[in-house]
């Protein structure tokens, strides 16, 4: 970051300007390899069967129809999983959130007796865990099944944000907490009305972390969701990638059909990964400095 | 993250660590009774996630005593009685076992080679880059697959490398046969490691890029009077600079070893890849949850999470010893 300046000091030599060239051009071959298959995707979901078939698409639609996107969105299969995400993504975050914010606040006070043993309950977790038998037995004898909570419950905190969020509690300037806890405000008051107006920046930090990463699950709900009709849209994007159910139920005749079986995953694919890809350009560096943040303080 | 240097750290402390016992400060050890008059409040507030890391993490752990102990579906999450060794040894002496478990040590293998140095190579060509709003657009760029599922991810690498995929058309343009790469066993590992380094890159670069940015100039200006050259000054200052970094992942790393990608080899592989793609945790999936042998499952699980702990301990440690990097 802060070499640049040192080119000025000394003549590049040729060497080091074949350099920069090949540099410049293995960092395009990154960018390239790593979008193409966005776009790619995107073309694809907006193109006729025939062409996809035959190789035309790459960086644009070929044979451009909605045909696909019409059949997709007239399925109340895709409509009903997508409801479902939003749902489990919003009640997730929100207890994630409850409960990682009021355990970090509580870690972060340095002077609190057992303070040592509360965060090794936590840490600990990262490197040894019960393992996916004991949970789905646990989940299933505490009859979670077919909930939101086989969801929200088992992933509430999770460790790497806590610390994160536990890092800027401990930055926090105390002088404002001490006046009021001299103004006689409780904890819970001084948490609620000081310290939570404080930390909008790592609570949104915090949202986008946990709910891109509820967003993006399906093992849970893959395990714990017996009943189609409450899969999210991962799980629903998943069978149709394991050819596990047609995808369309809307009655369409035989020539939609064979259009849908070519590129109806491309379209569930745009739609599922939408939401992510609009929201990612402005938010991408809260999750950068969220990421330093725990990196250097956890 | 802590980094400890070698030489603070006594040789010998490594099973006890209790720094400094006489120096304790006034305010540090106050008696339990008045500690909870004072701040029941906080404890108050520390009761719930108490509960959740119980309920949900450390009762599984105990869970796996039904890895020892007869286990009826509906029954008592902890079993029903004791039945010894019997699962373990019904797996050490399963041949099944050891081809996912070969399978597990190769795909690991294969992803730690790639996918720890791939992050430290694009970091240090990053870190040459002088256009800031170039890096800027590659780094972006880079970082984005990271926050896509897991399961848009496999969806998107097998509409690649499907037969009417892009990969078989370039093929296809060569005159090559197209390939039933999702079919084909012996494709599986290039696949998923080649996903795992597309999806995992660019975000790994995170770290190193902070790390870099840390380094003294004045190191590169010392290096380059004693007449070193750009190839010198990376070799002797800027691998030096992000060495406790590296380390530090590369424990982690070596920690998750055996828990190779799992739900991404659930999504990627079928019966026809199970020869090279069955892991460790797909086949416990399969024998546990699909089969209902979950004292089986439990017992091969338990196997798995107990070598991950010494794996990293042990990489911990020798960290610790050769470099002076640890986690702990």
């Amino acid at each position: 970051m802060s070499r640049g300046p040192r080119k000025s000091v000394t003549e590049p030599t040729r060497g080091y300007r074949v350099f920069q060239g090949v540099n410049g051009v293995i960092l395009t071959l990154v960018v390239i390899v790593t979008l193409y298959p966005f776009v790619n995707i995107i073309a694809r979901s907006f193109s006729g069967e025939r062409q996809i078939r035959a190789g035309e698409v790459t960086l644009w639609p070929k044979g451009f129809n909605l045909t696909t996107y019409k059949i997709v969105f007239e399925d109340d299969a895709f409509w009903r999983s997508y409801g479902n995400t939003v749902l489990y993504t919003v009640v997730s975050t929100v207890i994630a959130m409850t409960l990682t914010t009021i355990y970090a606040y509580v870690l972060s006070k340095r002077e609190l007796r057992g303070r040592g043993l509360l965060i090794g309950i936590a840490v600990f977790t990262m490197f040894f865990s019960g393992g996916l038998i004991p949970n789905y037995v646990l989940i299933t004898s505490l009859g979670l099944k077919n909930s939101v909570w086989a969801i929200a419950l088992p992933n509430a905190i999770s460790v790497f944000n806590l610390l994160v969020m536990k890092a800027f509690f401990e930055n926090m300037p105390k002088d404002l907490e001490e006046a009021a806890q001299i103004d006689g405000l409780s904890t819970y008051g001084i948490l609620w009305r000081i310290v939570l107006p404080l930390s909008k920046a790592v609570i949104a930090t915090m949202v986008l972390f946990y709910s891109v990463s509820f967003w993006n699950s399906w093992f849970s709900a893959f395990l714990y969701m017996d009943r189609t009709e409450l899969m999210p849209v991962t799980v629903y994007l998943r069978n149709l990638i394991a050819g596990a159910t047609t995808g369309s139920n809307s009655g369409a005749g035989l020539d939609q059909l064979s259009q849908a079986a070519a590129n109806i995953q491309s379209v569930t694919i745009v739609l599922t990964a939408l939401p992510i890809l609009a929201v990612y350009p402005f938010v991408q560096r809260y999750f950068v400095s969220g990421v330093m943040l725990g990196a250097v303080k956890g | 993250m802590t980094t400890s240097a070698m030489t603070g750290t006594p040789p010998l402390s490594a099973p006890v660590q209790d720094p400094l016992p006489p120096l304790r400060p006034p305010s540090g050890k106050r008696p339990w009774r008045q500690a909870l008059r004072r701040d029941w409040q906080l404890y108050s507030l520390a009761v719930l996630p108490i509960l959740f890391f119980l309920v949900f993490r450390y009762l599984p752990m105990i869970g796996n005593v039904i890895a020892f102990r007869r286990f009826e579906p509906g029954g008592s999450i902890l079993g029903e009685d004791w039945v010894g060794l019997r699962y373990v040894e019904m797996f050490l002496n399963d041949p099944a076992f050891w081809q996912v478990f070969r399978n597990t040590l190769w795909i690991g293998f294969l992803t730690l080679l790639f996918c720890f140095p791939v992050p430290i190579v694009l970091a240090l060509l990053l870190n040459e880059v002088r256009r800031t709003s170039l890096k800027r657009f590659v780094q972006s760029v880079s970082y984005l697959p990271h926050f896509l599922s897991i399961v848009i991810v496999a969806g998107i690498t097998m509409q690649m490398l499907a037969s009417d995929g892009p990969v078989n058309h370039a093929l296809a343009a060569f005159g090559q046969d197209p390939i039933r790469f999702i079919q084909e066993p012996e494709w599986f590992r290039t696949i998923y490691v080649g996903s795992e380094v597309w999806q995992t890159a660019g975000w790994g670069t995170i770290l190193y890029l902070a790390a870099l940015s840390t380094i003294d100039d004045d190191l590169y200006e010392a290096a380059r009077i004693d007449g070193a050259n750009r190839w010198q000054q990376t070799w002797h200052v800027t691998l030096p600079g992000i060495r406790p970094t590296m380390m530090t992942l590369l424990i982690l790393n070596v920690g998750t070893f055996l828990a190779v990608g799992f739900e991404k080899i659930m999504l990627l592989y079928n019966p026809l890849t199970y020869p090279t793609a069955d892991v460790i945790s797909t086949y416990l999936y399969r024998t546990g949850i699909e089969s209902n042998s979950f004292s089986y499952a439990a017992a091969i699980g338990l196997f798995e999470a107990v070598i991950g702990l010494v794996l990293i301990t042990s990489a911990n440690q020798m960290s610790r010893k050769t470099v002076g990097t640890s986690l702990w």
